[in-house]
C-alpha cells in the first residue's frame, strides 16, 4: 500500500532473512536505500552520509548478524539513530525566574515567524500565562499589522511602538512595557533575514541584547531542503539559538530539515507548526518525525484521524493488536469496513507524507475495490481470517469463486494485508496525547 | 561528549572532505571514476536536485564527456543543466489580450505578494496600465501588505474585506479592469499548502471566475517557489498544476545561498519552464530567468 521506504525495507528484510545468513555486504546494499530515503526527505547530504555510516557500524555487529530477524533489526537501528539525533526527551519552552520571559523569534523570510508568534501566544495563554506580543519587523510591509491582528485573535497583549521607531528601540520599549504591565512572557517577532545579510544579522544581535531575550527560537520552514544546515549554523553561530521550530508541517513534506537543523545547532526542536490557524501548533515528537523522514508516514496522525472518524474503542484495540503483532485478517476486515465508513480515502492518504501522488492514484482503493475486498474477506472462514497462513491454492480458488472475484484479486488482498501488517509492526509507538486534528484542517 | 556533539564534529570532517573531493573532481576530464561520480552526486544533491534528477544529470554529463574529451566535468554538468532548464522557455510578459490576466500562486511565505509588487512595478514602468488584485483574504494584513506594494509600484489595487470569498474579489477586480480598460491584471492569491483539498478547490474556482469574465484567462499562472525549497517541490508543482494549469515557475530568494535546485526535478518531470527569479526585497530585485546563469550558479 505504501510505496515509500516501508516497502523497500520490508523487501530488504525479507531478502536478508531469506538468505538466512547476513553479510556486511548485503547490509551495506540495503543501507543505500536508507540513504536515498533520507535524501528524498531533505536530510542534508553529509548528515545522511554520516547517519548511514553509524547505522552500518552498528548493524554489522554481532547482535544483528546473529539475529533471526536481521532486516527488522536494521530498520530498528535506523529508527533508533534517527530518534536519538532528533532528541528523545520532550522539551518545552522554559520560563525564566525573572518575568517577563523574553522569547525572540528569528529566521529567514517567509518561514512563518509571525504566525508562530500568534500560535505561541495562544499556547502559553492556554497554560495560564499572560503574554505580550511585539513586532520589530519594520522591513516587511504590514508585518506589524499582521501581528497586531494575530494578538487580537490569540487574546494576548500587544504593544505597538511609535511610528518610525528603530528595531532596537522597539525591543527595549517592548521589554519595558511588558515589565510595567506585568506580563509573564514577551514574544518578540523580528523581520525575516538571510543569514548572509551582515547588517541584518547585526540587527538581530542588537535585538537580542536590547530585549534581553532568554530564548531565541529559530523558525524554519519544514519544506526547506539542503539549505537548512547553512542557515542553522549561521544563526546559531552569529546570534545564538536556544530552540527550533519547524513550520508548515501540515503538508506532505517529509521534514528532513529537522535532522539537519538539529545537528547544525545542537538545540532541541520545540514545536511543529501544523496549520494556518492559531491552534495549529504541536509539541515536537521525535518518533513521529523519524517515521515521517523515513517515509513511513505519520502513522500517529493517521490513527488520530481514524479515531476522530470512527469508533474510538475499536481504533484503540486495533493499535493495541498491531503493537502486539496480532493483526489478523479479521482485523483487516474490520479496518476495511471502518475505512468505508470513514469517507474520502485520498484525504486520509495525504497524511502519509512521501507517498507520491501518482502512486496514490492507483494505490487508493476505490469503492469498488473495497467492496470486492470485503466480499473476499467475507467468503473466508473465520479460521482462515484468524490464521491466514492456512490459505493455500485450493482455498484461494474457493474464496475467489465464493466472492465472485478472481484468484489474482485474492492474492492481491493477501499481499496488501501482509504489507499492512508489516507496516503496523513498525508502529512501536501508539497515539499519545496530541493536539486534536482540527489544527490540520483550517 | 554527547552523541549529538560527536555526530556534529564527525560531520564537519565529512563536509570538508566532500568539498575537497568536489573541488578536484569538477576540473576532471575524460572517464569518470567511482569517487568522482560520488563527489558529483553530492554536489547535485547539495543543490537540492534530489536523487533522481541528480542521477539523470550525472549520466548526461558522462555522455557529454565521452563525446568531447576536452570537456571538463563542471562544464559538462552546466551544459546538461542549462539544456534541461532551457528546453522549454517562458517569459512573464503580457500578450495582446485585454486585459491580460495573471495569477500568482504557491505555498505560504514563498514571496508571491512581493513578486506581484515587483512585476506590477515593472509593467507600470513600461507604460502598461496595471491593476493588482488582493485575493488573499485569509492571512492577517495580507491586503495591507499588497497595498503598500501597489503604492510603491504606482498602480491601482482592488481589495475586499478580510474573510471575503477570494473568487468574489477576483470577480470585482476583473470587472474593474474591464470597465477601466486596464491592460494587465495581476492577482495575488493566498498562500496554500497543495495538500489542502478545500484550498485547492478555492483556487480552481478563482480560475473559473477569471475564465467567465475574461474568456481565455488566466493567461498566465505563475507558481512561485522559494529557492530554499527541497524535495517537496515536485509534489507542489503537481498539485497546483492540477488545480490551475501552471504556465511557468518563479524562483524567489535567489539572493541567498540556496540555489533553487528543486526546479531541476520539476523541469525534468513536468517540463515546466522558469520565467522569473526574485533577488531581494526591493522593487527592482528580480530578473527574467536565464538557464545558463542558473546552471553556473548551481556549482558555485
Ligand atoms: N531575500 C529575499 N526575500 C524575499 C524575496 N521575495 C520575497 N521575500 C521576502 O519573503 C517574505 C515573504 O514574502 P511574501 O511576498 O509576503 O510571501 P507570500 O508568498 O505572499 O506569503 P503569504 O501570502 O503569507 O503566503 C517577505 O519578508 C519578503 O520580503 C526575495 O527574492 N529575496
Ligand atoms: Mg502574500
Amino acid at each position: 500500500m505504501f510505496e515509500a521506504l516501508t516497502d523497500r525495507l520490508q523487501g530488504i528484510a525479507k531478502r536478508l532473512t531469506g538468505q538466512g545468513k547476513l553479510t556486511p555486504e548485503n547490509i551495506r546494499e540495503s543501507l543505500r536505500d536508507v540513504r536515498r530515503a533520507l535524501l528524498e526527505a531533505d536530510v542534508e547530504v553529509a548528515v545522511a552520509r554520516d547517519l548511514v555510516a553509524r547505522v552500518e557500524a552498528r548493524a554489522v555487529g554481532d547482535e544483528v548478524l546473529r539475529s533471526l530477524t536481521p532486516g527488522q533489526q536494521v530498520v530498528g537501528i535506523v529508527r533508533e539513530e534517527l530518534e536519538s539525533l532528533l532528541g528523545h526527551a520532550p522539551v518545552t519552552l522554559a520560563g525564566s525566574p525573572h518575568v517577563p520571559t523574553v522569547v525572540l523569534l528569528a529566521g529567514l523570510q517567509g518561514s512563518g515567524k509571525t504566525t508562530f508568534a500568534g500560535k505561541l501566544a495562544r499556547w502559553l495563554g492556554g497554560r495560564d500565562k499572560r503574554v505580550m506580543l511585539a513586532s520589530a519587523d519594520v522591513h516587511r510591509p504590514a508585518a506589524i499589522d499582521q501581528l497586531a491582528r494575530l494578538a487580537g485573535m490569540a487574546e494576548a497583549g500587544f504593544w505597538r511602538a511609535p511610528e518610525g521607531a528603530a528595531p532596537e528601540a522597539i525591543a527595549g520599549g517592548a521589554l519595558d512595557e511588558a515589565r510595567r504591565r506585568g506580563f509573564d512572557f514577551l514574544v518578540l517577532d523580528s523581520a525575516g533575514r538571510l543569514q548572509i545579510d551582515e547588517p541584518m544579522m547585526a540587527e538581530l544581535e542588537t535585538l537580542r541584547r536590547a530585549s534581553r531575550a532568554h530564548q531565541v527560537l529559530l523558525v524554519m520552514d519544514g519544506m526547506t531542503g539542503q539549505e537548512a544546515v547553512r542557515v542553522g549554523r549561521a544563526f546559531a553561530g552569529r546570534v545564538g539559538v536556544d530552540g527550533l521550530v519547524l513550520t508548515k508541517m501540515d503538508g506532505d513534506a517529509r521534514g528532513g530539515a529537522a535532522l539537519s537543523l538539529r545537528q547544525a545547532t545542537g538545540k532541541p526542536i520545540l514545536f511543529l507548526g501544523v496549520g494556518e490557524k492559531l491552534d495549529g501548533l504541536e509539541a515536537f515528537d521525535a518518533a513521529r518525525i523519524a517515521g515521517r523522514i523515513l517515509g513511513m508516514g505519520d502513522i500517529v496522525g493517521l490513527v488520530e484521524k481514524a479515531r476522530a472518524a470512527v469508533d474510538e474503542q475499536q481504533a484503540r484495540r486495533l493499535v493495541e493488536r498491531a503493537r502486539k503483532s496480532e493483526f489478523t485478517l479479521e482485523d483487516f476486515l474490520g479496518q476495511l469496513q471502518q475505512v468505508r465508513k470513514m469517507g474520502p480515502l485520498d484525504e486520509l492518504m495525504k497524511l502519509m507524507p512521501g507517498v507520491p501522488r501518482q502512486a496514490l492514484a492507483g494505490a487508493v482503493p476505490d469503492e469498488g475495490k473495497l467492496r470486492r475486498y470485503e466480499a473476499i474477506l467475507l467468503s473466508m472462514t473465520p479460521r482462515e481470517r484468524r490464521l491466514p497462513r492456512v490459505i493455500d491454492g485450493s482455498r484461494r480458488r474457493r474464496i475467489a469463486a465464493g466472492s465472485g472475484t478472481t484468484v489474482t484479486e485474492v492474492n492481491r488482498l493477501l499481499k496488501d494485508y501482509d504489507q499492512a501488517r508489516a507496516l503496523m509492526k513498525q508502529m512501536r509507538h501508539g497515539p499519545r496525547g496530541l493536539a486534536s486534528l482540527r489544527g490540520r484542517m483550517r | 561528549m554527547s552523541l549529538l556533539d560527536r555526530f556534529r564534529s564527525g560531520l564537519q570532517r565529512t563536509r570538508e572532505r566532500m568539498e575537497q573531493t568536489l573541488g578536484a573532481a569538477l576540473g576532471r576530464r575524460g572517464a569518470i571514476d567511482e569517487a568522482t561520480r560520488a563527489a558529483l552526486e553530492e554536489a547535485l544533491l547539495a543543490a537540492d536536485a534530489g536523487p533522481a534528477a541528480a542521477e539523470r544529470l550525472m549520466d548526461e554529463a558522462e555522455r557529454r564527456m565521452r563525446a568531447d574529451p576536452a570537456l571538463d566535468l563542471r562544464h559538462a554538468l552546466e551544459r546538461g543543466v542549462a539544456q534541461l532548464m532551457g528546453a522549454t522557455r517562458a517569459r512573464f510578459t503580457p500578450g495582446a489580450e485585454r486585459p491580460w490576466v495573471a495569477l500568482l500562486v504557491g505555498v505560504n511565505g514563498v514571496g508571491k505578494t512581493t513578486l506581484a509588487g515587483k512585476l506590477a512595478a515593472g509593467f507600470a514602468r513600461d507604460g502598461r496600465s496595471t491593476l493588482l488584485v488582493a485575493a488573499d483574504t485569509f492571512r492577517a494584513a495580507a491586503t495591507e501588505q499588497l497595498e503598500v506594494w501597489a503604492s510603491r509600484a504606482g498602480v491601482e489595487l482592488v481589495r475586499a474585506r478580510d474573510g471575503a470569498d477570494p473568487a468574489a474579489v477576483v470577480h470585482d477586480g476583473l470587472s474593474a479592469a474591464l470597465a477601466r480598460g486596464h491592460e494587465v491584471v495581476l492577482v495575488d492569491t493566498a498562500g496554500r499548502l497543495h495538500t489542502k483539498r478545500n484550498l485547492m478547490a478555492e483556487l480552481e474556482k478563482v480560475g473559473r471566475v477569471c475564465a467567465r469574465l475574461v474568456p481565455g484567462s488566466p493567461h498566465h499562472v505563475l507558481l512561485v517557489l522559494d529557492a530554499t525549497l527541497g524535495q517537496n517541490g515536485l509534489q507542489q508543482a503537481r498539485e497546483f498544476q492540477r488545480a490551475t494549469p501552471i504556465t511557468s515557475l518563479a524562483i524567489t530568494k535567489l539572493d541567498g545561498t540556496a540555489r533553487g535546485g528543486a526546479v531541476l526535478a520539476i523541469a525534468d518531470q513536468l517540463k515546466l519552464p522558469v520565467s522569473v527569479v526574485g533577488l531581494g526585497e526591493g522593487l527592482d530585485d528580480w530578473q527574467p530567468f536565464d538557464p545558463e546563469a542558473f546552471a553556473r550558479g548551481l556549482f558555485e
